[in-house]
């Protein structure tokens, strides 16, 4: 999919109108949520301020508390793995699966094991792995990827999960009634959790200082799989570290907030030991991370909480869909972590963005969003993987941009002659830009004209 | 070298260079002038219901006032009802037919409606999330104005599970649709006494 880039697939989701409309306005009600809790703290830039030191300090000392985590987990009865990329990282999983007998695992949404591929690695080896948020279960049972980190489902209409649940859930025909919806799911999957022998969790933040791991929902899900079947997978980025406990004061503040507009998540859960005659397991991932971390350009990504909130401020995003991606994560946080990761796949991400910078603001641990996409862009250009068309536009404008009295003389004729030349050839196939857009009325005089006349 | 070693040396290879302290977390929050009043606020906007015991009542006449249809009911703690006990039960999936679970919480969060709940004697952490209803008791006046307050108290020596609860479980995966009661309680109510 991806291969088609993202302006061909963006093209395809916004050829629906109506539907591109109303995808912008749920996510913009999202965003305005968020305003509202935001708004509500007079703390918020100072809590932002935090986030963003307590993330760069963590980051330059990485390796110290990543060991320290290490050290103080295994003290709480807790096994660690660490796992260099996505292979290792399934393999591990699948291990301790087979080691417990365990067949059917249900799972909370952790966008780390997404980006692995972990759930067809495990089908593939007979496990059967069921998605538990709603939301991912609806796309799983669409053989569908999440379209959002946060909201995994937000581009399909309640329609099309009625439908979805009529086929697999036998609920009643044509009934697309969120609550009933909802409760069918509830019921559908209790047996799955009740049947399971294996739970496997996200971590949102992992405390070194106490060695344990927090876990955010408002499901549940993640909390009551991880309280009924013995064994408990929880899978992390090396970026999820945090060094106190007293750290979660600012994240768990920022991070519901930022989210989804809610003051904190119905379900705020910290696990510092297994359960009760049960056993816990954390799987540390690098995954490329470490090569981000080397790139002092792209560094902050690694600063990221995934609340979303850049996807849902993101006038791309909200009009070309999370698929247009071609990504694992989308919006501007993925954007800039897919070109880190493979730029020569991921290179039309970085100009998904029109630079407009709403991302930056909203971040809570401020990550530079835009300034990170516009420096890819260099790179892009840089390896020769920019499209022939855009290139060549790039290079004529750089010549008059070199050259101030050709680009004046150039000016003078354009405000003659274009507003002469019939709209076939104004407009014509080649003119992208103009495809939805008009041109604006020329004016007589250039800006430079008229700031010279005024001066005198 | 082993994926460990391998991770830490491409962490130490990326070179960063320790220039940013680890910041005092000394934010000058918020802070409420009537902390009951904002707390019960913020669980109704959430979804759950903040209830004060009256000073001549005791938790069993409230349960019986305030719940028709009592099913049953789970709770540690010694009450006067009949109830199973989740420490006396092995698997926890025996839990799973309880109508009201009734917990302990040590303190309530005003700016947010969250309860931390750290029963560090329960063995059985699936009665949070299993039941139906949850009821959780928290001693008068222990409300905090926000999560920096919070986690001052906060700590995992004796036993290292704990979790804040903000009203009933809740999802809006269908169509930004709020609905209440996803896969943990449909309704949760917090009881002063």
């Amino acid at each position: 999919m991806s291969e088609l880039g993202h302006p061909r697939l963006a093209q395809k989701f916004a050829s629906d109108t109506k539907r591109m409309h109303w995808h912008d306005k749920a996510l913009w009600f999202v965003r305005e949520k968020r305003d509202v809790q935001t708004h509500s703290l007079d703390e918020w830039e100072e809590l932002r301020e935090c986030a963003d030191k307590i993330k760069t300090h963590t980051l330059e000392n990485l390796a110290f508390y990543l060991e320290e985590f290490e050290r103080n987990t295994r003290e709480n009865g807790i096994e660690v793995h660490w796992a260099k990329d996505a292979d290792e990282h399934n393999k591990i999983v699948l291990d301790i699966l087979q080691k417990h007998d365990a067949s059917k695992l249900v799972k909370s949404k952790s966008m780390l094991t997404e980006e692995c591929h972990l759930n067809p690695f495990l089908e593939k080896n007979g496990i059967e792995v069921v998605d538990t948020d709603l939301g991912e279960r609806i796309v799983q049972l669409r053989h569908e990827a999440p379209s959002h980190i946060v909201l995994p489902a937000i581009h399909l209409k309640k329609e099309d999960v009625g439908k979805t649940f009529e086929e697999f859930l036998h609920t009643q025909k044509d009934n697309s009634d969120p609550t009933y919806l909802t409760r069918a799911a509830r019921e559908h999957l209790r047996e799955k959790f009740l049947g399971s022998d294996a739970s496997l969790t996200g971590v949102n933040f992992a405390i070194s200082e106490t060695g344990g791991i927090v876990v955010c929902t408002n499901e549940g899900n993640a909390d009551l799989g991880a309280s009924l079947p013995k064994l408990h997978i929880a899978c992390m980025g090396i970026e999820k570290i945090i060094p106190r406990l007293e750290d979660l004061a600012i994240f768990t503040r920022v991070l519901a907030r930022s989210a989804t507009g809610q003051p904190v998540t119905t379900y705020t859960t910290h696990y510092h030991e297994p359960q009760r005659d049960g056993e816990m397991h954390i799987v540390i991932v690098d995954n490329g991370r470490s090569k981000i971390l080397a790139n002092k350009k792209y560094l902050k990504s690694l600063q990221c909480i995934r609340c979303g909130a850049c996807i849902n401020t993101c006038p791309i995003y909200r009009r070309s869909g999370g698929y247009s991606y071609g990504y694992t994560i989308p919006g501007p946080i993925g954007s800039t972590l897919g070109a880190s990761h493979d730029i020569k796949r991921n290179f039309t991400l970085p100009f998904a963005c029109s630079l407009c910078a709403s991302c930056t603001n909203v971040c809570p641990v401020k990550v530079d969003l835009h300034e990170q996409l516009y420096l890819h862009r260099q790179d892009v250009v840089d390896l020769g993987l920019l499209d022939k068309k855009k290139l060549q536009a790039l290079k004529i404008a750089t010549f008059f941009m070199q050259h101030p009295l050709l680009m004046d003389i150039g000016g003078k004729i354009a405000r003659v002659v274009m507003p002469l030349l019939p709209r076939s050839i104004v407009y014509s196939k080649y003119n992208i830009w103009g495809k939805n857009r008009e041109l604006p009325k020329f004016p007589k005089n250039s800006f430079k004209e008229l700031y010279k006349k005024r001066k005198r | 070298m082993n994926s460990k070693e391998t991770i830490l040396a491409n962490i130490k290879n990326a070179n960063r260079p320790n220039i940013t302290k680890l910041p005092n977390i000394d934010i000058l929050h918020v802070e409420y002038e009537d902390k009951d009043e904002k707390f019960s606020q913020t669980l109704k906007s959430v979804g759950g219901v903040a209830s004060w015991l009256e000073n001549d009542s005791s938790i069993e006449e409230f349960i019986e006032k305030n719940y028709d249809d009592l099913g049953l009911i789970g709770t540690n703690l010694d009450l006067n009802i009949t109830h199973i006990k989740p420490n006396d039960i092995d698997d926890p999936h025996a839990l799973k037919d309880i109508d009201l679970a009734i917990i302990k919480g040590e303190f309530a969060v005003a700016e947010n409606g969250a309860v931390w709940v750290k029963e560090s004697d329960n063995t059985n952490r699936a009665i949070y999330f299993i039941a139906k209803k949850l009821l959780i008791i928290i001693e008068k006046n222990n409300i905090v104005n926000t999560m920096h307050e919070a986690y001052k108290k906060i700590k995992f020596e004796k036993s290292g599970f704990g979790l804040f609860i903000s009203g009933p479980s809740k999802t809006a995966d269908i169509e930004q649709a709020l609905v209440i009661g996803a896969h943990g309680a449909m309704e949760c109510r917090v009881l002063f006494v």
